[in-house]
């Protein structure tokens, strides 16, 4: 029997993933949940919180040691570990201090030699490094097979082709202005559905203006409205190694992203129903001790579980190599459905307290909003 | 490391199964749905107690001495190669599954907390298990069918309803109370062999669906068994009353991932024959389209998909927790509620989404509408199964969270 074969069903962490496990919790707890309340209503984030999601070595791990990171392998699963567990905490800062990772690992999977060694080295460095994917785009029912942003080949004056001309807009792009680099999904005017290019476009670059969105809920994470107006770039800033740039695995990488935030917030709305539940008394008990409540809570733990296990089946593939559209397409149904489902339970069942904003359930609430939306923001 | 596709020992047992479930059970599917009480004689190949004969029934539970020293290995053991084999097979049906000879629920029981006398006595019998009465179901603490002890025999009086495979099984296990004033703790499982003067199966029901399997009436009329068929041991524990419950209740521990398997199996049969109808009539799915510019019917079949995906990962990991020595009781629970609701609405949707066809007996898809219903109540229904998790979960006692 081949190595693969041997391969069992396992829900065990390897001890690399238990440990950054322990330390992402420790951090969260004690750096993150008491503070998100007040990132929100302040409706920022303070950049020495980056700087500290920056030494658990979030951005770094991967990164292959000749551009100064440490060299581990390339790990959907311990990234989607990550998302989860940031997202325990905080659901905009797990976007925001995982935008850059979301940027290197496109850089990993797509990047030639010498992007890689440009660029990559920029984000394994001691600095908070802003970066950012920008693949959704403003307006409804956006689809990223039909991409309204095009990268149109570029003619010089002489006839020469070279470098490619950026026209479009982009929606919920993390640090926006202050983005060292930001990854702009593009299709050609005239291609098949799906066809899409990816390109580099550095801070400050000329035809790009920004604009801060504000959101019924992720508050804290510096999002942005990115307009392109005839943006050249070289033909090196297009995205092309030994693999091709390849729109599908982005985006499919992309949901088991948005479903592992989905996973850690849906956590944090079932550990803080649990204890309020269990003290609110009313008719002279708990109110837990009504099966009416005690079964919305129940449901909330197997919907909960059943969505982690699907997240993680479609990023175990992912790193085993096997295909995993289909496997990250259902994760993403059950995200958006269940995770939504799980954050207005949440409010209900602290009933109006939840409407409050003392408590943190209308928190998750306007966040796991977001879900649906979160195509092409971090992939793990 | 975190995998969750099956090992290819689980895949190949997989393969098995589905072609069992293809070639012994669906040319018969219909035949038994619509012959309600005749034996499906097409089965005796399957027969179970044989097979265990045949091995020479190692019983369950003797395991190799381990070296403490080395790190525990992952197994992927009897529970996941139990669920997955239950699945195939109820994709095939769910009715004739459960009628394969020798493979009866007792047969669980027995393996769970007979005595190394016992499993050698009772292994190789096709073994029922009679529970629930008139007046007490969900409530198994409640039985009031009694054994008392008459010299070196047990005497058993009660009626037991709702017993599969009653009628074609050749033996019964059946819970009784040997003290109804001591409650739970009192209540012992019997072994009794078909034939056994004072047990009479009464009566067949005739069902909604899994008419294929039979489902029987058992009355008990000072029916006598040796004292050395009560399965464990007769002390009545006085403080640890839960414990002594609870180790007649552990059976099911074990058995819910199995009921829970079959509703994945049987929902999954619902789900690719509707995937056929739909794609003759010119669907694709191609996991592409967001759900809203999907059509409504595209749509409506990834989220049964991915509802099922999810169900079934439940189904395997509670299973995957019993095979390395995890406690697994509410995980077990989770997975049966979620896949028994799931398995029934994903069943009852691909007969309307199917129209006239899906409702009508030209195809199978009525037919797994009707069977999956029983999954989500048999060996503890939806509700029992929140009852279970929620207590598990928010540390709640029977008496604080009724």
């Amino acid at each position: 029997m081949s190595e693969a074969g041997k391969l069992l069903f396992d829900l065990t962490l390897t001890d690399e993933q238990a440990l950054m496990r322990e330390t992402v919790r420790k951090f969260v707890d004690a750096e993150v949940r008491p503070f998100a309340r007040k990132y929100d209503e302040a409706g920022a984030t303070p950049r020495e919180l980056w700087q500290k999601t920056l030494e658990l070595g979030v951005n770094a791990v991967q990164i292959p040691e000749e551009q100064g990171g440490f060299g581990s392998t390339r790990s959907p699963i311990s990234n989607t570990l990550l998302a989860e567990d940031l997202a325990r905490g905080d659901m905009s800062l797990a976007l925001s201090a995982l935008s850059t990772l979301s940027f290197v690992n496109c850089l990993l999977d797509f990047g030639n030699a010498s992007q890689k060694a440009q660029l990559l080295s920029a984000c394994a460095a001691d600095g908070f490094h802003p970066a950012a994917v920008a693949l959704a785009e403003p307006g409804t029912r956006f689809d990223p097979l039909k991409l309204a942003t095009t990268a149109t080949r570029a003619t010089s004056a002489t006839g020469n082709q070279g470098g490619y001309v950026l026209q479009g807009a982009k929606t919920l792009v993390a640090f926006g202005p202050e983005a060292e680099h930001v990854l702009v999904i593009a299709r050609p005017p005239h291609g098949a559905p799906g066809e899409a290019g990816a390109f580099v476009v550095p801070r400050g670059q000329a035809g790009v203006s920004w604009s801060r969105e504000a959101f019924m809920g992720l508050r804290p994470a510096p999002l942005h409205r990115m307009q392109l107006d005839g943006v050249q770039v070289p033909e090196s800033a297009r995205l092309g190694g030994d693999v091709p740039f390849q729109l599908s695995r982005l985006v499919d990488l992309s949901r088991i992203g948005a479903a592992a935030l989905t996973v850690g917030t849906c956590q944090a709305v079932l550990d803080y129903v649990k204890s309020y539940c269990n003290e609110r008394i009313a008719f002279g008990e708990p109110i837990t001790n009504r099966q009416s409540v005690a079964f919305m809570i129940a449901d909330i733990a197997i919907e909960l579980d059943a969505l982690r296990l699907l997240t993680y089946r479609a990023a175990a593939r992912a790193e085993r190599g096997l295909p995993f559209h289909r496997e990250a397409y259902l994760a993403r149904i059950q995200a958006v459905e269940k995770g939504m489902k799980i954050g207005t339970d949440g409010v209900q069942l602290l009933g109006g307290h939840g409407f409050i904003r003392e408590h943190m359930v209308e928190l998750w609430y306007r966040n796991l909003r977001a879900v649906p939306l979160l195509e092409g923001t971090l992939c793990v | 490391m975190i995998n969750l596709e099956l090992s290819e020992q689980l895949a190949g047992l997989e393969t098995l199964m589905r072609s069992v479930a293809t070639n012994v059970m669906r040319p018969i599917s219909r035949k038994y749905d619509k012959q309600e009480h005749d034996v499906p004689v097409e089965l005796k190949v399957l027969d179970r107690s044989r097979q265990r004969q045949a091995s020479g029934a190692a019983p369950a539970g003797e395991k190799k001495e381990k070296d403490p020293t080395q790190p525990r290995q992952v197994k992927n053991g009897p529970a996941m190669a139990a669920v997955v084999s239950i699945e195939h097979m109820a994709w095939g049906d769910v009715g004739l599954m459960l009628s394969i000879p020798g493979g009866g629920l007792g047969n669980a029981a027995i393996n769970a907390v007979a005595t190394a006398e016992q499993k050698e006595r009772f292994g190789s019998l096709y073994a029922s298990m009679a529970i629930t009465e008139p007046a007490s179901g969900s409530d198994s603490g409640s039985i009031s069918t009694t054994a008392r002890l008459d010299g070196d025999e047990w005497v058993i009086d009660g009626e037991k309803i709702f017993v599969t495979a009653g009628g074609r099984c050749n033996a019964v296990v059946v819970w009784a109370t040997l003290d109804k004033h001591k409650g739970k703790a009192a209540i012992k499982s019997f072994v009794v062999p078909k034939g056994t003067p004072g047990m009479e199966v009464v009566k067949l029901e005739h069902k909604l669906g899994i008419r294929a399997s039979d489902t029987a009436t058992i009355l008990f009329t000072g029916c006598r068994v040796p004292k050395g068929n009560l399965l464990g041991h007769a002390e009545v524990a006085e403080g640890e009353k839960r414990a002594a419950f609870g180790k007649v209740m552990q059976t099911f521990d074990n058995t819910r991932p199995g009921v829970a398997a079959m509703s994945i199996g049987c929902a999954r049969a619902a789900l690719d024959l509707a995937r056929e109808l739909l794609e003759k009539d010119g669907l694709r799915f191609d996991y592409d389209k967001p759900l809203w510019d999907a059509s409504a019917a595209e749509a409506e079949l990834y989220r049964m998909e991915a509802d099922w995906e999810a169900a079934r990962l439940l189904v395997l990991r509670a299973a995957w927790m019993a095979d390395n020595g995890q406690p697994n009781s509410m995980e077990a629970s989770m997975a049966k509620a979620k896949a028994g609701r799931v398995g029934n609405a994903i069943t009852l949707r691909c007969v309307e989404l199917c129209g006239s066809i899906g409702y009508g007996e030209d195809t199978l898809l009525e037919k797994f509408a009707r069977d999956s219903k029983i999954l989500d109540i048999f060996e503890g229904t939806q509700q029992i199964q929140q009852l279970i998790v929620a207590r598990r979960l928010l540390g709640k006692s029977s008496a604080e969270l009724k």
